[in-house]
């Protein structure tokens, strides 16, 4: 008895280091980010006689692919409570539709990218357009690996079921998805409105 | 298939043959040696794999200075060129060598023998200070360690095939861009700084988590030893400067892989950008290694004053100072850049006002010192010689922090003798006089005294002779990284004195070597029989020599700062506690695995192999993957019989080997 009740509390000293390295973490990763935001601030102007922002952003397309994010950050919001009531198939679901409407994200994200490159307006073609693709590709690269994270919780909930430490890497992974839901609503305030204006 | 790699790769001019050989034969005659003492499992499964941040941290040690060995065969291809290299003759390097070498002497000195070092001394000592068994994450360290390794191999393997970086330390574009570089050399620069970054921003966030959630029951923020703070900023630093290096490797790369323009000087790149944020890492990074530096002598001077320390709270407050205008001041590094006066007064007042935070603590060492009864052991000899050094340094630093003055001496040689000032004559003394403080807390013997004291007077001999005709030659309009210079200049009789002082810290460097050997050699002459050989203040040296695995069988209870000394000032019955389990990591290969994928990755995409870089990149995700997800039994567990038999061991060797 008295060893189990040990045993817990050592594991939730212990989890709390990781939830407090997580963040940190997350911190340091908002740091490469504020970098690649003040390189495209400087950047911005740097056309070099091609396109600038306002003659390149579909404000209405952009505004959908931010909505799917947020929806998605919303439901992983959702996950997070089904898995605190250890309600497991609530939160396969939950991991699912936070992921498929990431994956549509994804999918906008590459198409708008794709349609600049085949208009010939790729990085190559301008510092501006260099620090743009860089800064959105980045964050969309971090939506990928974010998408392999729930993949592998997917796999994970559905063999192990909700677990004190799946129930640990569940809350992990919905704080990376939120932190990408907010390094987004910069990119999309500083990149995409502000571009149009 | 296999990118840009061919035969034509290999070195070729007699010289870099010569580097070459020396890094291939020092790689057979280490496995050599080891095959012939039969050690390759003993340092695999004591070493390699293991999780002990003490282990981890005398690895760090051995291979940082064996780097420090490497740079310094760098700084005498330097000196040699210098002093030969005027008028008619063209010296013992041709100018694309010299480039190389004084970038690989910088790039060598600050990542793999300062920041290894530093980590080195932060991974034997903070969980012992703090009363710990363990870091946060000892996994996560494990894979700090071999990332490092990773960007050692690297920057060595660029002697055997390829070229190195002939764009200074810091690879200033458009100099570092494809179109004026377009070898390998920036390449593997790049990747070896990358990787290695990595490795000391998964470091710092380890240290910080251990040091904020690990502390022993009592031990509130201003009860910890003064090294642990100093660590405490270093770290933050860390946490808040590696991402932007990060970040800026990562774009420069680009420029060089996929042609995008953040740095080329056509298309809307920037150059001054890319300068802009390198120094946003790079005068944070600076503090990185003084701090810890500070720290270490803040716990020397104390013990050997037989006082506690003066102002602590002061010197705490100090260094959080620091931390905050570290990030303040990186335009004075570029002041000719043409920011405006405005701009310039800014940094240039910011620059000077952190000497302020710097000045308190020299005055608290010195009044440390103060009425207290001195031992000149050699720890307090390199904190004495550092104490001059460094405030020679700092002043010529505050000199520089006016920027009409700045403009007379930028890239000149002043500013070259003003950062070795700080870094030989602070961290790197620092780092000496820390190693041979805590030696026989690592391993359980004093090092010999006066070999120690030998080498002392050669590196302050020979640093002042190496460096202050540097200051000199600066102040008559040497620019830095001449490899050749006309005679008239009247240069050449001052540069055969640093010449000289190169040598003189060549001797030392070899009474080093000689201590150790020796005091290997005469190590039962020297034991330390109870753990405290220096009548120390702190944790660490309530706990046997050396330090059994587990630190601390009972995890102690603090109650005051210097808690080890007030319980030698009142001593208490000896009330004993049962011995208990106790919980430690078992050993993982992970780390290794992490830091050779690693290093097959970044080779590769320095060659352009982008197969092979892909393999190994999804290689590491997989690893990652099946370690964090996997049900893993990571810990093994000592009952309370094993560790009263390895306690009871530990104390017995202690005072086995001594000769009565």
């Amino acid at each position: 008895m008295n060893k189990t009740k040990e045993a817990l509390a050592r594991r939730i000293v212990s989890d709390d280091k990781v939830t407090f390295g997580f963040w940190i973490y997350l911190m340091t990763d908002c740091l490469i980010f504020a970098s690649l935001f003040a390189v495209y601030v400087v950047q911005r102007s740097a056309t070099a006689g091609g396109p600038s922002s306002n003659e390149l952003f579909d404000l209405p397309f952009v505004l959908v692919e931010t909505l799917l994010l947020l929806t998605s950050s919303f439901i992983c919001g959702l996950m997070v409570l089904a898995a605190q009531a250890h309600r497991k198939n609530l939160v396969i679901i939950g991991l699912i539709a936070t992921g498929l409407l990431g994956a549509g994200f994804l999918a906008m994200e590459l198409t708008e990218f794709s349609h600049l490159i085949s208009e010939g307006y790729g990085w190559q073609r301008s510092g501006f357009l260099t620090a743009f693709f860089t800064l959105v590709a980045t964050h969309g690269l971090h939506i990928s690996v974010g998408m392999l994270w729930l993949f592998v919780m997917i796999y994970r909930v559905s063999r192990v079921g909700i677990t004190p430490a799946t129930l640990r890497k569940l809350t992990l992974f919905s704080l990376f998805w939120h932190f990408l839901d907010v390094i987004w609503i910069f990119i999309f305030t500083i990149v995409y409105m502000i571009g149009v204006l | 298939m296999l990118g840009k790699l061919s035969l034509d790769a290999l070195p070729h001019d007699p010289i870099m043959m010569g580097g070459a050989a020396t890094v291939v034969g020092a790689l057979i005659f280490g496995a050599l040696i080891v095959t012939f003492l039969k050690r390759w499992k003993w340092l695999w499964s004591e070493y390699f794999t293991s999780l002990d941040p003490k282990k981890i941290g005398v690895m760090y040690l051995i291979v940082a200075l064996l780097m420090l060995l490497r740079g310094f065969a760098d700084t005498l291809m330097l000196r040699a060129q210098q002093v030969l290299s005027t008028g008619d003759s063209q010296g013992i390097l041709s100018a694309d060598h010299f480039q190389q070498v004084f970038s690989a002497h910088g790039t060598i000195m600050i990542f793999f023998v300062a920041m290894g070092l530093i980590f080195g001394l932060i991974n034997l000592l903070v969980p012992l200070m703090i009363g710990a068994r363990d870091v946060a994450f000892p996994l996560l360290n494990s894979v700090s360690f071999w990332l490092y390794i990773a960007g050692v191999a690297l920057i060595n393997g660029s002697l055997i095939i390829g070229e190195f970086s002939a764009a200074g330390w810091l690879a200033y574009p458009p100099l570092s861009t494809l179109e004026f570089s377009p070898g390998v050399g920036v390449d593997y620069w790049i990747w070896a700084l990358q990787i290695s970054g990595i490795g000391s921003l998964l470091s710092g966030i380890n240290f910080l988590v251990t040091i904020f959630k690990m502390r022993a029951p009592g031990m509130t923020l201003m009860k910890m030893p003064i090294f642990v703070w100093s660590v405490a900023c270093s770290m933050v630093l860390v946490a808040f400067a590696f991402p932007i290096l990060t970040a800026t490797l990562s774009m420069l790369s680009l420029d060089r892989l996929i042609g995008t323009h953040f740095f080329t000087s056509d298309m809307g790149g920037n150059p001054m950008m890319y300068i802009n944020l390198i120094w946003a890492w790079g005068h944070p990074e600076v503090y990185i290694l003084i701090l810890p530096a500070f720290g270490l002598f803040s716990e020397i001077v104390a013990t050997f004053s037989r006082k506690r320390l003066f102002g602590y709270t002061s010197m705490v407050w100090a260094l959080a100072l620091i931390t905050v205008l570290s990030f303040t001041v990186w335009l004075h590094h570029f002041f000719t850049m043409g920011a405006g006066a405005n701009v310039n007064a800014f940094f240039g007042i910011m620059t000077a006002v952190i000497a302020i935070p710097t000045g308190i603590k020299v005055f608290n060492w010195l009044f440390t010192m103060y009425h207290g009864r001195i031992k000149f052991a050699t720890p307090m000899k390199w904190f004495l010689g550092f104490v001059v050094t460094f405030t020679l340094g700092g002043v010529t630093g505050v000199l520089m922090s006016v920027p009409a003055i700045d403009f007379q001496v930028h890239n000149t040689l002043f500013l070259v003798a003003h950062f070795h000032n700080m870094i030989i004559g602070g961290v790197v003394f620092g780092i000496f006089a820390g190693i041979t403080y805590w030696f026989p807390k690592i391993f359980g013997f004093k090092l010999n005294e006066r070999l120690g004291t030998y080498a002392f007077w050669c590196w302050l001999i020979g640093f002042l002779l190496a460096f202050v005709p540097l200051y000199a030659l600066g102040l008559m309009g040497a620019a830095r990284r001449l490899d050749h210079y006309d005679p008239s200049m009247g240069w050449q009789g001052l540069f055969v004195v640093a010449g000289i002082g190169v040598a003189v810290l060549g001797l030392g460097m070899f009474f080093q070597v000689l201590q150790l050997v020796y005091s290997i050699w005469k190590r039962n002459e020297n034991r330390d029989t109870t753990g405290d050989p220096w009548n120390g203040r702190t944790l660490e040296w309530s706990v046997p020599s050396p330090v059994p695995v587990y630190n601390f069988t009972h995890i102690p209870t603090v109650t005051s700062r210097d808690d080890f000394w007030e319980t030698k000032q009142h001593p208490q019955a000896d009330t004993r506690v049962p011995f208990e389990a106790i919980e430690l990591p078992k050993n993982s290969g992970f780390g290794f695995a992490i830091g050779v994928l690693s290093a097959l990755a970044g080779f590769a995409i320095i060659w352009h192999i982008f197969w092979l870089a892909g393999v190994a990149t999804v290689a590491i995700i997989l690893f990652v993957i099946i370690r964090t997800t996997g049900e893993h039994d990571s810990e093994i567990v000592l009952s309370a019989v094993e560790v009263e038999q390895i306690d009871a061991a530990a104390r017995r060797k202690m005072t086995a080997g001594v000769k009565k």
